[in-house]
């Protein structure tokens, strides 16, 4: 039997999700194809979701979003051998209007999203494995799974961070230990009124941390915990590359992050629900990754939509938006009646209007910033040091704070090296 | 032109995983709900069956059920398989059917569908291990049988079937329409497919249906219709093994084997 859409979306992640549900209130028809047995079951993130593009998308999102909580606290905390430095910022306005973002479980966000996608006339199957694009020299035109091969205009890769299709495409080139980060997390059971009063929390408030400096045993790496309705969401995200170099094992890495005093604090009475792990791209716009094709289109991690600067770590909200782009491009494609990469072209502008792309740019030097060694090792230890003695009181001579620091930093850091990787962080992040 | 269509019809149920197998310590009978759920084992190798002969000849294959609404997850399995369509038979007043108001509800509903030619069912359920509503259901059609089956070979308007008896197989032959009941594990069900799962989605695919609309007689099902009670469910617990030992050399040791087993009667000579 032939089977023929107008558009096809490979993957019901968030941008896959998000390109379906544009598409078809955009009247195309539209097959929204996931290989998981339910839209979210395969995937996985650090926790936490900057809910802007969902006012575009979904202007009622709030009415039945599974938001877990809404993030009203950040925390950034250094970590060094068992001491830990940190900074606190706690205001309303972070967990209401535009700027909200909310922590969330994958499984429930997602299936949430494939679904709008279903009621808006998108037709969703799950359990299924696209194996391959059909293409036609360069123009691509539909998708293969098993024996069946199904036709369309346009074909969406949202497939995520393996892209393997993307790859086959010819969209992306293989990715290498340099253009990916490993993420482990746990999710850990705590009860909801413990979980508030630890982290001073209201019903539907929540708190986010990141972990810098000395979090993954010399491996360039963060690590990140944000609390849920009554688990927290806790793991790390790690250079694959200096994994494999230094021969670390992954496992005991996070084990070695969750015993850290300042971390075992925050989880501990807690039961493990579940482990899991996933590929993060770091490649952003380093990597000659392309996101447009004749009668084809990539977004969300798939094309390297993610923004890791050190402080905020941003995948879910470029990927619904750079679905949005995909579904405005679409409709610029079909007034012109021209699929291949010329008419749609204008998903780029889209993605520069919708900031994916310029934000990307603003933090393009971030991911080669970040992998600086000495930001995971001497300047975690050199703040830690700074700050024990600043704090230290035991009777002998007092020194003023700059003459710590320059006394630290003299030691441990030449000034000049110093104070360049400070201009280059602040230029970066 | 080659032969007409074939319209199976094959009947299928949503039991609860073997792996998942929880009996209610209050009501002594299994619980369904919030358990995982699977096509029956043996349906599923009825359906398969029934797909071969869809790949190899012109066949309708039509997949219907009896249940709660919840059931559509196996019924769309089997569309999702290869299926053409299927009928869930729903209704409240079918609540607590046993065996006998299931095999007149769902002749009803073969009924209605009409035109058809060969019936599968699973030989048993994996949650009740009954055996009885594919008979059942060639009972109330007044239409032959043939159980336990595993291969099947059609020709003109007759069909012979391997059935596996005790102490081997048997080809039997009967005409159509007819019941086959199938064996567990003869064939292995195919996984959905892509385009399988997108007609899952086509409006009319999957039908449910309500007594009323089968026109089925509500004094002859449901509970207070259902001769079987559930008086007690018992774990069965298997005799401790003998874990003899036979020394000497390895003739002698065999030779004691031998006069051991045949003295427990496990075989003969």
């Amino acid at each position: 039997m032939a089977e023929r859409f107008d558009a096809i979306v490979v993957g019901a992640g968030p941008a896959g999700s998000a390109a379906a549900l544009a598409l078809a209130r955009e009247k195309f028809s539209t097959l929204l194809v996931e290989r998981g047995r339910h839209a979210g079951v395969k995937n996985m993130f650090g926790g936490r979701i900057y809910a802007w593009p969902l006012f575009d998308l979904l202007p009622e999102w709030e009415k039945d979003c599974p938001v877990e909580r809404f993030v009203s606290s950040e925390h950034m905390v250094f970590l060094s051998g068992d001491a830990s430095l940190g900074i606190e910022f706690e205001s309303p306005r972070l967990a209401s209007g535009k700027a909200a973002s909310f922590t969330a479980l994958r499984p429930k966000f997602d299936e949430w999203l494939a679904k709008k996608a279903e009621t808006a006339g998108a037709t969703v199957v799950t359990g299924i494995k696209v194996d391959d694009v059909v293409r036609d020299g360069s123009r691509f035109h539909g998708v293969v799974a098993g024996s069946d091969r199904i036709e369309a205009d346009l074909v969406v890769l949202a497939e995520g961070a393996m892209g393997q299709l993307t790859q086959r495409a010819g969209l992306l080139p293989d990715l290498t230990p340099a253009s990916v980060s490993v993420g482990v997390k746990e999710t850990i059971e705590v009860p909801a009124p413990v979980l508030q009063e630890r982290f001073g929390l209201g019903d539907r408030d929540g708190a986010s941390y990141v972990f810098a400096g000395d979090v993954s045993g010399g491996a360039r790496g963060g690590g990140f915990l944000y609390t849920n309705k009554t688990s927290l969401s806790i793991g790390l995200v790690v250079s694959s590359e200096d994994v494999a170099r230094k021969k670390l094992e992954v496992p005991a890495l996070m084990q070695r992050f969750r015993m850290h005093p300042s971390v075992q604090r925050l989880i501990k009475g807690g039961k493990v629900l579940e482990y899991s792990a996933h590929l993060v791209p770091e490649f952003g716009l380093g990597m000659k990754a392309r996101y447009v094709g004749d009668g084809i289109l990539v977004a969300g991690d798939a094309a390297g939509f993610l923004i890791n600067n050190g402080y905020t770590f941003r995948g879910v909200d470029l990927a619904i938006a750079s679905g949005i782009a995909a579904a405005r491009a679409a409709v610029d494609a079909r007034k012109s009646g021209d699929f291949t990469a010329r008419g749609l072209s204008s998903y780029e502008r889209y993605l520069r209007e919708l900031n994916v792309l310029t934000d990307l740019e603003t933090f393009r030097a971030a991911p080669s910033y970040l992998k600086n060694e000495r930001l995971f090792t001497l300047y975690p230890k050199l703040l830690a040091e700074i700050a024990e003695r600043v704090y230290t009181v035991d009777g002998t001579a007092k020194q003023k704070l700059s003459e710590v620091i320059f006394d630290e930093a003299k030691e441990k850091a030449p000034l000049l090296r110093l104070l360049r990787d400070l201009i280059e962080g602040a230029r970066s992040m | 032109m080659g032969p007409r269509p074939l319209r199976i019809i094959v009947c299928i149920k949503q039991v609860p995983k073997a792996q998942e197998l929880q009996v209610d310590p209050k009501t002594q009978t299994l619980k369904r709900v919030g358990v995982p759920s699977e096509i029956n084992p043996p349906d599923a190798n009825a359906l398969e069956l029934a797909l071969q002969i869809k790949d190899r000849r012109a066949a309708e294959v039509i997949v219907i059920s009896m249940g709660p609404t919840v059931f559509d997850e196996s019924l769309e399995r089997g569309v999702g398989m290869g299926a053409d369509r299927a009928v869930l038979l729903t209704d409240r007043i079918l609540g607590g059917s046993d065996t006998v108001p299931t095999a007149y509800a769902l002749s009803e509903t073969i009924k209605k569908i009409g035109d058809f030619d060969m019936i599968l069912c699973g030989e048993e359920t994996t949650d009740a291990s009954t055996g009885h509503v594919g008979p059942g259901i060639a009972g109330h059609l007044d239409i032959p049988q043939i159980t336990y089956i595993s291969e099947i070979q059609i020709e003109d308007d007759s069909v012979r079937a391997r059935r596996t008896a005790e102490d081997g197989t048997e080809w039997w032959e009967t005409t159509m329409p007819c019941v086959l009941t199938v064996n567990f594990g003869c064939t292995k069900p195919r996984e959905p497919t892509l385009l399988g799962k997108i007609r899952v989605k086509r409006a009319g695919v999957i039908v449910h249906w309500s007594c009323a609309d089968v026109g089925i007689d509500p004094n002859k099902v449901g509970l207070k219709n259902s001769p079987t009670i559930v008086a007690k469910v018992d774990t069965v617990h298997l005799p401790p093994r003998a874990r003899k030992v036979f020394h000497g050399d390895a003739k002698d040791a065999v030779a004691k084997l031998l006069d051991a087993l045949l003295e427990d009667g496990v075989i003969a000579l």
